[in-house]
């Protein structure tokens, strides 16, 4: 147990091993740690960043699928409404077409009516003066009581 | 060995030394004279056992090193990164400083000397008893137990402590500091011896710590070694060698982070400017 040079020898042992381990040892391990440690971090990071726009497109998928359905909802509502707005028109069409046809047959009617009465009243017209002239034995000039004889057709 | 307790616990405790006796002749001991070696001498098993030690933690540390990878570490990768990452923690946690040598060296001293004071645990005749059998007359195969050891690995701590301190003060700051602490300058005598004891105690404290905790705990091994001379006793014996290393392998971790860790706050020291009074 005497204090002898083994007290240098381990001093320079101790030295010697210390600058073994800081020259061939430590750097390496910490530089392998560091770096695996960088790795996971981006990793983390390039996970969480993955997330976030999956986030994203999912928001936007839901965001298209609304628009799309808005979309489709919006033509539905347009084509029910033209067609609507043809069976109406149709309907309005063939209402005035009626109307218009019995317009025109009633016109015709009328005319004919008319006519008939006219031809009525001619002939009408025609017996009264012959009447007349056979009761009144030919007094009648007709170029005198024609006048007169028009105003009694048209009267009647 | 036919021999008496005292000679046994005499012999467990005695290091092969190989120098120069004091009548001039180069030997192993004992001298001719019986009286003890002068300084010159070296005791070949702790230095044998301390380099081969030191050896065994630069391979296994230097080969996990070579294989250090980014990408997914190996059994060996991962135990040595725990102790490094450990390490790296406590230092940065204690050394604020900048200075790339006090981790490998803090890495350095607790896995050596974990590893020297590992020695404790082989049972304390096995390689004694063999290197007898092979013509060594003594063999102490515990490095820390020989405060040549301790006190050597101190003196290179004190010798750092000395260097950086007038490295970062300065010749005149490190005196300074010495001499204008804890008392008014006017007290500078009194405050330079105070602050020279303290100095001084911090490599006497940290060798003589390790060394006496390893040492004490050795003895106890021989003492427990020593019952093992009858049945009955020798399996208590058995069970007190047991639980004694048990209890040692928390004061041989222990001893070699408290050598790792005050290595390192004595450092630290070192660079810290003390406040004025």
């Amino acid at each position: 147990m005497d204090i002898n040079m083994t007290l240098l020898g381990q001093t320079i042992t101790f030295i010697v091993f210390v600058w073994f381990c800081y020259k061939f040892i430590w750097p390496f391990l910490i530089e392998a740690m560091r770096e695996r440690q960088k790795t996971i971090a981006e990793g983390l990071a390039a996970g969480e960043e993955a997330e976030r726009s999956r986030e994203s497109a999912r928001e936007e998928v839901a965001d298209r699928l609304k628009d799309a359905q808005a979309e489709a909802q919006r033509i539905v509502d347009q084509a029910r409404s033209q067609a609507a707005q043809m069976v109406e028109q149709a309907r309005q069409d063939a209402r005035d077409e009626g109307d218009r046809l019995k317009e025109a047959a009633n016109a015709e009617i009328e005319q004919e009516f008319n006519r008939a009465r006219e031809t009525l009243r001619g002939e009408v017209a025609a017996l009264a003066v012959q009447g007349a002239q056979r009761i009144l034995e030919a007094d009648i000039d007709r170029d005198r009581h024609g006048e007169l004889l028009n105003r009694l057709a048209a009267e009647l | 060995m036919a021999e008496t307790s005292a000679e046994y616990i005499q012999h467990h405790l005695t290091n092969l030394t190989y120098g120069q006796c004091s009548d001039g002749a180069w030997q192993f001991a004992p001298c001719a004279d019986g009286a003890s070696m002068t300084f010159l001498s070296v005791n070949v098993d702790s230095m044998g056992w301390s380099i081969g030690l030191g050896i065994v933690f630069c391979l296994i540390f230097r080969i996990a090193a070579r294989r250090a990878t980014a990408g997914i570490p190996g059994a060996l990768q991962n135990a040595v990164e725990m102790l490094v990452e450990f390490i790296d923690d406590t230092c940065r946690s204690i050394f604020t400083h900048s200075n790339a040598v006090i981790a490998p060296m803090a890495l350095t001293i607790f896995v050596w000397v974990f590893l020297m004071n590992l020695m404790d645990l082989v049972p304390v005749d096995w390689i004694p008893e063999l290197a007898y059998a092979l013509g060594v007359p003594y063999m102490k195969i515990v490095p820390t137990t020989d405060p040549n050891v301790t006190m050597g690995m101190a003196l290179a701590v004190f010798a750092l402590i000395l260097f950086y301190s007038i490295r970062q003060k300065g010749a005149g700051g490190f005196l300074g500091e010495l001499a204008f602490h804890p008392f008014p300058k006017v007290l500078a005598p009194v405050n330079f011896i105070l602050e020279s004891v303290t100095l001084l105690a911090k490599p006497l404290s940290l060798g003589l710590r390790l060394f006496g905790n390893l040492y004490a705990g050795e003895m106890i091994f021989i003492l427990i070694a020593l019952m093992y001379a009858g049945w009955a006793i020798g399996i208590f014996g058995g069970i007190l060698q047991w639980a004694w290393a048990v209890f040692h392998v928390l004061i041989i971790t222990l001893q070699a982070f408290i050598f790792a860790v005050l290595t390192v706050v004595y450092l630290a020291q070192a660079y810290d400017v003390e406040e004025e009074h």
